[in-house]
């Protein structure tokens, strides 16, 4: 019963670090530089299918293989960056991006930090309007009120205000 | 027989737990300090009851016995020892267990150290430590038993991961649970706070060293794992926004940010409920963390269905540790009161913008790393989320956070003539520009992010010898008092400035590797060269090597520079017979500026023509110099005598100025 998961857990760690990941190998490589560049940058965005978490130009899968000697020929065809990277798409999936696209799916994905760091600013600025309101409240109060403020507050007169 | 004690004690243990979970309690709500009492007993008995265990199964690893199921897969006779030690918690079961051992140190310490706390606060701290342990023990012995038997018992183990068969990786687990089981003290700090319903300064004073030794374990165990995946994966990268690296980031960011807000808390009582909030999500991320990765859910939704016991155990365990623990906080956290008040300009307000950035960044990581497994389970719809997408993210939050890093040390606490202190930094921002410029100049780039980042570097470190010298008064008073004031600055305050300096050099590691590196793919015979950056690297051949439980292919390079010969490199590519699994071992040549880093891959079918990659990596030693620069920040920051509690001389301090006004 533990045992499927377990070949799994193996099975993902194999993956996460498949052996000798040499990766690019030195028959794909392009004569142009400029263009082999083109295809690291490209190969940096495509993931490798089979791999957990590895681009193609980091695996040592065959698929990763392939898909490295496509992109190269499509570059050689003389298709621009988006072409290239377009023509992958569209046989496997967004799947392959390893920046996800901006669509419906993905619009939280990609709002979440925007909206993290304004509603983050918004209680900040929020907690320091109420902070301030508090105080205020209490400065209305006379001195004598103050002083029995403080001491239902704080009975035995161990926890000390300001 | 000893893997038997071993189980029976982990029952024990368990079962100690449970006590210590309730009786401290139950006393602390009586005001019953008997029953209260029962917690620094416990704890003694529970580190004893979860040593044995730990200790059986490491002496099970130890001598080889392969009766034990846990032994058999994780281990194998012809290991060197190092590497059967450390299959201890190279696994699913025997890391929980180092988990529930590390745990139960944490508890000792309250015990033994915590004298200077107030009783009901000690003994509700010791419950919440010991409810974790019941939660991690039952885990432990109802669906991940490390001591389970094999009838009739193999003839020899089925071998360590080999990739895990490495000295930086043997120790990476021990250092991660430090800082992962560390965060567990400031969270039952902060679940007791919010019982009692009060946070005073000896609370802050409590938490704050835990939480930074916590975080200077944490420091070292990522960049241990940094470290390892550089040299071993073979491809020259150090950080892959993998989802199991950042589950381990969450926690440190989360904990960088808790480190910087109990400050606030101690020093000013501001800032108390957040404070309380960021312990708690610190440990829950370090649950998660754990979780995450031992569950294989991040493989695949499926994996997690496969052992429906495991499975729904963790999420339970989520869910009440979690769920339970914010629960409380939306319940009690109004009453934590805030006495100190500050202007937005101020140190407080600097320490809140630290915060406030640490917290988003932390957030964009843990949206990155789950949202793939949550469209799976909502819509079924697969996407992926890789490093693309968190440096577009993460990056643009670090820049606003390092440049405040310059200016926030020197702001002082409650008001700030911001003015001034941006024209202290006038020399600074203007060294900073320049070197913005010229090393866009040097590099030749179309870009000028990657100078912008080095220019960061600069300023941040520069910011940080200006406020170091502001605080000697350099060039004000005679450079014997400055002396006498150097000496007198508490060690915190070292610890701070060589904390901040550490990122400066890391960040300067991170642009300069990630932006300029040369890399040099090709085959090569024996006897060819190649050039790479001043470097002359030629090929020599390749032979057959062995190791204790390995063969290998050894390639040898010699190295020249000016026609000088200056080193001889030897990658290999090994091969475990036992697992059938090859791991490529990079020749790594450092020198403070740089990296030079040599990996042989396949041969051509039938001839002597060697697959090669070279690299050369620019201040990427810089990387691990900043994070051990961190490390020892953490240390140095320790030591200083007002961080140690258990010291006589301090508990009497703290005794006697209790009744006063904090």
């Amino acid at each position: 019963m533990i045992r499927p998961l377990r070949f799994l857990v193996l099975l993902s760690l194999l993956a996460l670090a498949t052996p000798p990941a040499l990766a690019t190998q030195p028959g794909e490589i392009l004569d142009d530089p400029a263009l082999e560049a083109r295809a690291r940058e490209i190969g940096a965005e495509l993931r490798c299918l089979v791999c957990q978490n590895q681009s193609i130009d980091d695996s040592n899968a065959p698929l990763a293989h392939d898909l490295r000697v496509i992109v190269r020929e499509r570059l050689v065809a003389g298709d621009t960056d988006e072409q290239v990277i377009d023509f992958v798409v569209e046989r496997y999936g967004d799947y392959v991006l390893l920046k996800p696209p901006f669509k419906a799916d993905t619009l939280l994905l990609w709002a979440a930090p925007i909206l993290a760091l304004i509603g983050g600013g918004l209680i900040v600025l929020f907690a320091r309007r109420r902070r301030g309101e508090e105080l205020e409240s209490a400065a209305d109060l006379t001195p004598a009120e103050q002083k029995r403020l403080r001491q239902l507050l704080h009975p035995a007169g161990k926890d000390s205000g300001a | 027989m000893i893997a038997e004690i071993g189980h029976f004690a982990l029952v024990l243990a368990l079962l100690v737990a449970c006590v210590q979970a309730v009786v401290p309690l139950y006393g602390a709500w009586r005001g019953d300090a008997r029953l209260m009492a029962v917690g620094n007993t416990s704890a003694v008995a529970l580190i004893l009851m979860v040593g044995i265990a730990f200790g059986a199964l490491t002496w099970c690893y130890a001598i080889s016995d392969f009766s034990v199921q846990n032994v058999y897969e994780n281990s194998h006779s012809l290991q060197p020892m190092l590497y059967k030690i450390s299959g201890v918690w190279g696994n699913h079961e025997g890391s929980l267990l180092l988990w529930a051992f590390i745990l139960a140190i944490f508890s000792l310490a309250v015990a033994l150290l915590g004298n200077n706390l107030p009783l009901t606060l000690k003994a509700r701290v010791l419950a919440v430590q010991a409810m974790i342990a019941v939660g991690f023990l039952a885990f432990s012995l109802f669906t991940s038993n490390p001591f389970a038997r094999l009838d009739p018992a193999p003839l020899d183990g089925r071998n360590l991961n080999p990739l895990l068969q490495d000295p930086g990786l043997a120790f990476h687990p021990p250092f991660l649970y430090l800082g992962y089981v560390g965060f567990s003290m400031a969270f039952s700090f902060a679940v007791a706070a919010l019982i009692e319903g009060r946070i005073d300064a000896a609370w802050a004073r409590w938490v704050r060293p835990w939480t930074l030794a916590a975080w200077t374990a944490l420091t070292l165990g990522i960049a241990m794992g940094s470290w390892w995946a550089y040299y071993e994966l073979g491809w020259g990268g150090w950080w892959f926004w993998d989802p199991v690296e950042n589950a381990s980031f969450m926690p440190w960011l989360a904990g960088t940010a808790l480190l910087h807000s109990a400050i606030v808390t101690e020093k000013r009582g501001a800032l108390k409920s957040w404070t309380v909030l960021l312990a708690i999500v610190a440990f829950s991320l370090s649950l998660l963390g754990t979780f995450l990765v031992r569950s294989g859910v991040l493989t695949s939704v499926h994996a997690f269905a496969t052992d429906p016991a495991r499975g729904v155990f963790i999420l339970l365990l989520l869910i009440v540790a979690i769920g339970g623990s914010l629960a409380l906080y939306a319940w009690r956290a109004p009453l934590l009161k805030a006495d100190g008040l500050f202007a937005p300009i101020s140190r407080e307000g600097g320490l809140v913008l630290n915060n406030l950035l640490l917290a988003v960044a932390c957030f964009t990581v843990l949206t990155g790393t789950l949202y793939p497994l949550a469209l799976d389970v909502v819509a079924g719809e697969k996407v992926s989320v890789g490093p693309p997408y968190f440096e577009m993210t993460f990056v643009p939050l670090m820049v606003p956070l390092f440049l405040a890093l310059g200016i926030g040390p020197l702001m002082p606490w409650k008001r700030c003539d911001l003015k001034g202190v941006l024209h202290r930094l006038r020399f600074v921002a203007a060294v900073s520009l320049a070197a913005w410029g010229v090393v866009w100049w040097l590099a030749t780039d179309s870009s000028p992010l990657p100078a912008f980042g080095i220019a960061l570097a600069v300023w941040i470190a520069l910011a940080v010898f200006l406020e170091y010298a502001v605080r000697l008064g350099l060039f004000r008073v005679t450079l014997g008092e400055s002396y006498r004031r150097a000496l007198r600055l508490p060690r915190a305050a070292y610890g701070m400035m060589v904390a901040h300096l550490g990122v400066a050099v890391l960040v300067a590691g991170v642009v300069a590797s990630s932006s300029w590196r040369t890399e040099i793919i090709r085959a090569m015979e024996p006897g060819q060269s190649q050039e790479i950056v001043g470097y002359t690297v030629r090929f020599d051949g390749v032979g057959d090597a062995m190791g204790p439980n390995y063969s290998a292919e050894r390639a040898t390079f010699t190295v020249f520079a000016d026609g000088e010969q200056i080193a001889v490199m030897q990658p290999e590519k090994r091969f475990y017979p036992v697992s059938a699994t090859q791991t490529t071992e990079a020749a790594i040549r450092t020198t403070i500026l740089a990296d030079l880093y040599v990996v042989i891959g396949d041969q051509t079918e039938g001839q002597d023509i060697w697959a090669v990659r070279m690299y050369y990596n620019p201040l990427v030693p810089w990387i691990w110099l900043g994070s051990i620069m961190m490390f020892g920040a953490g240390l140095i920051s320790l030591s200083d005598r007002r961080h140690r509690i258990g010291a006589p001389t301090r508990a009497k301090a703290a005794a006697a100025s209790a009744p006063q006004p904090a």
